[in-house]
């Protein structure tokens, strides 16, 4: 799967479509990455995490990606992939053109081919200019393979400022009451336009195996999207978040290889839909043997 | 322990309740109607139904109900009888007498709804 481009790693240039003039491109005119916002609509369900590590899986597909961390004033994805220190410059300085692209954009620590395109910390949400965040997103779409928008929660200005140069959507959804609320209202604010994929995050099988937890199929039969993924809740995920180090990184366990299929998925592969399994316990089986789980 | 004893004896599981939670909370999220609206709509809907037969004013239950995506309207509207009242409204106190007419205007839902006896009418989706 190392059929993508391989990054041109200085970005001296700073005319976008030169930096690629030595691309294998069959025609002149440049083909455009994917450009996908990733959006929950509610706080807290692991949008930034989720960016982080389906971006570092793309990239460790060999894919270039740039990561946009739309939350300005709650920046925060920079901390995710461990690359607080070598922010200089955001996206509202490129968009204000007080610095260029390339010297905003940030090489990431762990995959060569990934880029941050880091939040304003100090700044509001109501200081970008719409159009301009389009036009930011759409010279980036020419530069690399997938432009991944880490979206702020809430449907206001933030929201449709990180959606703006999309074309596609992730909606990230734990399963709880609200998160699949809010999720069905964000869904119902894209439209059909951004074709929205699920991902289901923080699913603990062991609570839905007891009638304690929405399932993935609960979830999806409110929501009826397609599935991208479900990823569990594991310790390993604050772990790595911890040290700033995506497990995305990691080649096996359980939880990365959950993220590298969803990968896999974006990148148009036909893998199964993963859905983490834990083998009922004696007492469990005990339990449904006699009683019988209710829905 | 007491837990398993609780699900052996039938009480809902607590992701049962989040599912019917999150059903409730969702169809009026969809409608989106201020209550008044939907009952003058179950107002108006009764004095159509009562130019043709006696129902039971008290007993009805208008309900939405969310399907895909696509939200259903579901009437609740028990019979007292059959032979069209004069006048029509009110409808006089008296033994109630199943009779079930089943006007469907809009596809009926798929998913069984708590049993809700004598008659249930499925009418208008959007």
């Amino acid at each position: 799967m190392h059929v993508l481009r391989s990054l041109d790693t200085s970005f001296d240039s700073p005319a976008a479509p030169a930096a690629q003039g030595d691309k294998t491109d069959t025609n002149s005119a440049p083909k455009l990455g994917r450009a996908i916002v990733v959006t929950s609509g509610k706080g807290g369900v692991g949008k930034t995490t989720t960016t982080a590590n389906v971006g570092t899986a793309l990239a460790q597909r060999g894919a270039n990606v740039a990561l946009i961390d739309a939350d300005v004033g709650l920046r925060n994805l920079d901390i995710v992939l461990g690359l607080e220190s070598r922010v200089k410059y955001h996206v509202l300085d490129v968009l204000e053109e007080k610095v260029s692209l390339d010297e905003a954009l940030v090489t990431d620590k762990h995959s060569e081919t990934m880029r941050l395109l880091a939040a304003a910390q100090s700044r509001e949400k109501d200081e970008v200019d719409t159009e301009k965040m389009q036009a930011l997103v759409q010279t980036l779409r020419e530069r690399f393979d997938y432009v991944l928008i880490d979206c702020p929660a809430g449907i206001e200005l933030g929201f449709k400022n990180a959606v703006a140069g999309a074309q596609e959507a992730i909606v990230v959804c734990t399963p709880e009451v609200a998160a699949v609320r809010d999720v069905d209202r964000v869904v119902g604010l894209l439209g059909n336009r951004f074709k929205p994929q699920l991902i289901i995050n923080r699913l603990r099988p062991q609570l839905v195996r007891k009638g304690k937890m929405l399932s993935v199929e609960d979830v999806n039969a409110i929501l009826r999207l397609p599935l991208l993924g479900v990823i569990a809740d594991e310790p390993e995920i604050i772990i790595t978040t911890n040290k700033g180090v995506p497990l995305a990184l990691r080649r096996d366990g359980e939880t990365a290889s959950a993220y590298h299929k969803i990968a896999a998925r974006i990148a148009g592969e036909d893998v199964a839909a993963p859905a983490p399994e834990v083998k009922e316990s004696f007492m469990e089986k005990l339990g449904s043997f006699f009683g019988g789980r209710r829905a | 322990m007491i837990e398993w004893l609780k699900r052996f004896f039938g009480a809902p599981t607590s992701s049962a309740t989040a599912k019917e939670r999150l059903r409730l909370v969702l169809m009026t999220d969809h409608i989106a109607l201020a209550p008044d609206i939907i009952d003058n709509m179950k107002r108006d809907l009764i004095d159509v139904i009562s130019h043709y037969v006696e129902v039971d004013r008290d007993k009805v239950e208008v309900s939405f109900e969310q399907e895909d995506r696509v939200l259903a309207m579901l009437a609740n509207i028990p019979i007292v009888s059959v032979n069209r009242p004069t006048p029509p409204p009110p409808p006089p106190k008296k033994k109630e007498v199943p009779a079930s007419a089943s006007a469907a205007i809009g596809p009926p839902p798929k998913r069984k709804r708590r049993k809700k006896p004598p008659a249930q009418s499925p009418a208008a989706a959007h």
